[in-house]
């Protein structure tokens, strides 16, 4: 997408947020459409977040449990693609532990498909809302210097960040100790910090990614003590970045891990207001895509 | 405030210029205040008379690896005993090994190390912290609490990292903090039920053999992981030719490596394990005389940086039993100067160049201001007469274990005063 289109999405999502702050949250754009939320993967606030989403825009959503479908019973990707397919849905939300996923599954599928999170790659949507958030609170993006921190090496959110926000002019930066970085990440041109404090000098975001329980203890960092100690937002390492930086967290949050309780609930944390956003911008990616569709 | 002293008549020798000659030092508030070569300078009204009588005076020995065994075993050893036996050997910093009990692998243990030193031992004792919990070689411990709370480096003691994944991560992770990761290269699963050197000898004494490429085999592997993750790496004590091959080739690519040796394995070799002498059982094993002549000329040529005691006090229980059951181990501290002389009085190396190994290099490689006679270092000096002859009898070594492969032996080159910070810790006049 181009820094037009993504500034004419999140015009759109300013306008759906405007929507679900009414009492009657009902538009019609999606009338008599199919939604299917495929997730392979467990997940609270990004599946519900698209199923309200849907449900303002007036479309039928349904949920597929895959806990309890024929995925487990051994069918293939492909073939659940197929079979869903045929029940001629016109949008697929998928999310999936394996990258590439969603990709491969919408060469699969007649209809349109939204990624709502495919393994280490990409999650578009949560990149969208990350900035539609910070456009709200300091009026543009253009210019500001956001530092990415924590597990970056597994982080699908840090990669949708990266490519977004620096296509929307900010200067991203990633601070990590080295063995939760991307080898070779350095070549994409991010300056990378393994000193937090260096790393937030004069940030004016500070976006902390939630680290894991099974890279915590000796194999990447060796204990969550140690990670907190020298990873770990608190207020005193806050304070090397900009006095009025603000601090995000695509959730759910490791208190005492990556995040100190007083900065997650303190003033400058945007952690609740990033919610809110998420089903804005998932209205707009939806009804963008529905006025693309057949018939549409 | 602390005495001045003022060493006139010394033959200095500074290591780290490799400058040797007649000359006088100042002391003051635990410094080296002032150094004057040639004609003596009258003494200042302030400080102590020391007349050296012509004999050496230099920086004091810094030994990056000697076992302890406060806390766990202090009837081997305690900080107090190896701070005794340090000093009279003319060693004023000893790093001490995390194999302890229990491990050095927590904060507060390396707190209490710190404190406990500072507190009973005559000389420098900085304590290494374990590089995994546990010294398992499964995770990697806590680098940056540790090396906060005074971990002077990491390292799993007398154990080897085998899973590559654990040491690249442990690398990698090190790297991050500026840590130096001093790694013990001998595959457990290649030494398998070995006792000594593989070979010929082996085979006659019916001992089953260590190869050299249990060591080899994890340096290269090691050499690689250095390359891949660019961080600090010392290999602790390497015993044979070809392993200082791969360190030769690895400096020469530019790559951050040092490694060190025991004095044992300058000094001797499988033979002398003779009639089945436990004292000279070591991990390495002691290997061939060819390995350690190349050993020698490695030392002479830079390839191998620093010489270690690998003081590792054992009772005797634990020497007292057949050779493949005994522990491995030998005491090092006291005869750690006497026995590296070996090698100057048989004109294989200078007596600057050997004291770079004992003191200059290995801090560099830690990071400290010692092992130098510089205005403004740490007063930690040594006195000795180089030729100074005596027969070791181990009833009057200080350590409280009594291992010690040079019992008997006759050597040459005894220190005559130590002094750790401008104090004097030992002192035989």
């Amino acid at each position: 997408m181009s820094p037009l289109d993504i500034q004419a999405l999140l015009d759109l999502a300013d306008q759906q947020v405007e929507v679900s702050r009414q009492i009657e949250k009902r538009k019609t754009s999606l009338l008599g459409r199919t939604q299917i939320n495929l997730f392979f993967e467990p997940s609270t606030r990004t599946q519900s977040s698209f199923e309200i989403a849907g449900k303002r825009l007036g479309a039928d959503v349904m949920n597929m449990a895959v806990a309890s479908s024929s995925v487990k019973k051994g069918e293939t990707l492909i073939d659940t693609a197929a079979t869903l397919n045929a029940m001629r849905p016109d949008i697929i939300v998928v999310r999936h532990h394996a990258a590439g996923a969603v990709h491969l599954l919408a060469q699969k599928v007649d209809c349109a498909v939204v990624n709502a999170g495919d393994g280490a790659h990409e999650h578009p949507t949560q990149a969208l809302l990350d900035a539609l958030t910070i456009r709200r609170n300091k009026g543009r993006i253009e210019g500001l210097i956001v530092a990415i921190c924590g597990d970056i090496l597994h982080s699908r959110v840090a990669r949708s960040n990266m490519i977004l926000l620096a296509a929307m002019g900010a200067q991203v930066r990633l601070v990590a100790p080295t063995n939760l970085l991307p080898p070779g990440i350095a070549r994409l041109g991010f300056p990378t910090f393994t000193d937090m404090r260096k790393g937030l000098e004069d940030a004016d975001i500070v976006m902390m990614l939630r680290l894991q329980r099974e890279r915590m203890n000796g194999s990447f960092v060796p204990s969550v003590k140690e990670y907190f100690r020298f990873y770990g937002l608190d207020q005193e390492k806050l304070s090397y970045a900009k006095p009025d930086a603000l601090v995000m967290h695509p959730g759910p949050m490791n208190r005492g891990v990556e995040i100190s309780s007083d900065v997650a609930d303190g003033a400058q944390s945007l952690i609740r207001e990033q919610v809110e956003m998420g089903v804005a911008v998932r209205m707009a990616v939806l009804e963008a895509l529905a006025s693309h569709l057949p018939n549409g | 405030m602390a005495k001045s002293y003022f060493f006139a008549g010394a033959e200095l020798i500074d290591p780290d210029t490799l400058k040797a000659g007649r000359g006088a030092l100042l002391v003051r508030d635990g410094l080296i205040a002032d150094i004057v070569w040639g004609q003596t300078p009258d003494k200042p009204s302030d400080a102590d008379m020391i007349d050296c009588g012509g004999q050496v005076l230099s920086p004091g020995l810094i030994d990056m690896r000697a076992f302890i065994g406060e806390p766990g075993g202090p009837y081997r050893e305690t900080l107090k005993s190896a701070g005794e036996a340090a000093a009279a050997g003319g060693v004023t910093t000893v790093v001490s090994m995390p194999d302890t009990s229990p491990a050095l692998d927590d904060p507060a243990v390396i707190d209490f190390i710190v404190r406990r030193a500072r507190d009973t031992s005559v000389v420098n004792i900085l304590p290494a912290a374990a590089l995994t919990k546990g010294l398992k070689g499964e995770e990697m411990a806590e680098i940056g609490r540790l090396k906060e709370a005074g971990a002077i480096m990491f390292t799993d003691g007398a154990r080897s990292v085998t899973n590559a994944q654990v040491m690249r991560r442990a690398l990698t992770y090190a790297r991050d903090f500026d840590a130096l990761i001093v790694h013990h290269v001998e595959d457990p699963n290649l030494v398998g039920q070995g006792v000594m050197n593989e070979g010929e000898f082996a085979s006659r004494l019916g001992l089953p053999g260590i190869p050299r490429e249990a060591e080899t085999i994890l340096l290269e592997r090691d050499m690689r992981l250095v390359r891949l993750t660019g961080a600090r790496y010392h290999a602790a004590m390497i015993s044979c030719a070809d392993s200082a091959e791969i360190v030769r080739a690895a400096k020469a690519k530019g790559l951050p490596v040092t490694c060190g040796i025991s004095i044992n394995h300058l000094s001797l070799n499988e033979n002398d394990i003779g009639d089945y002498r436990t004292f000279l059982k070591l991990s390495p094993p002691l290997r061939h005389e060819d390995d350690r002549q190349a050993m020698i000329e490695a030392l002479a040529d830079g390839t191998i940086d620093v010489i270690v005691s690998d003081h590792n006090p054992q009772d005797v229980e634990n020497k007292r039993l057949p050779f493949a059951e005994a522990a491995d181990g030998a005491v090092g501290l006291e005869t750690l100067l006497s026995a590296a002389l070996r090698l100057v009085h048989s004109d294989r190396i200078s007596l600057p160049k050997l004291l770079r190994a004992l003191s200059t290099k290995p801090a560099e490689i830690l990071g400290l201001p010692a092992g130098r006679l510089k205005v403004g270092a740490p007063a930690d000096l040594i006195l000795f007469d180089p030729d100074a002859p005596y027969v070791l009898d181990k009833r009057d070594l200080k350590s409280l274990s009594k291992n010690s492969p040079f019992d008997e032996a006759r050597l040459e080159g005894q220190v005559t005063m130590t002094m750790v910070a401008g104090r004097i810790v030992f002192d035989r006049r």
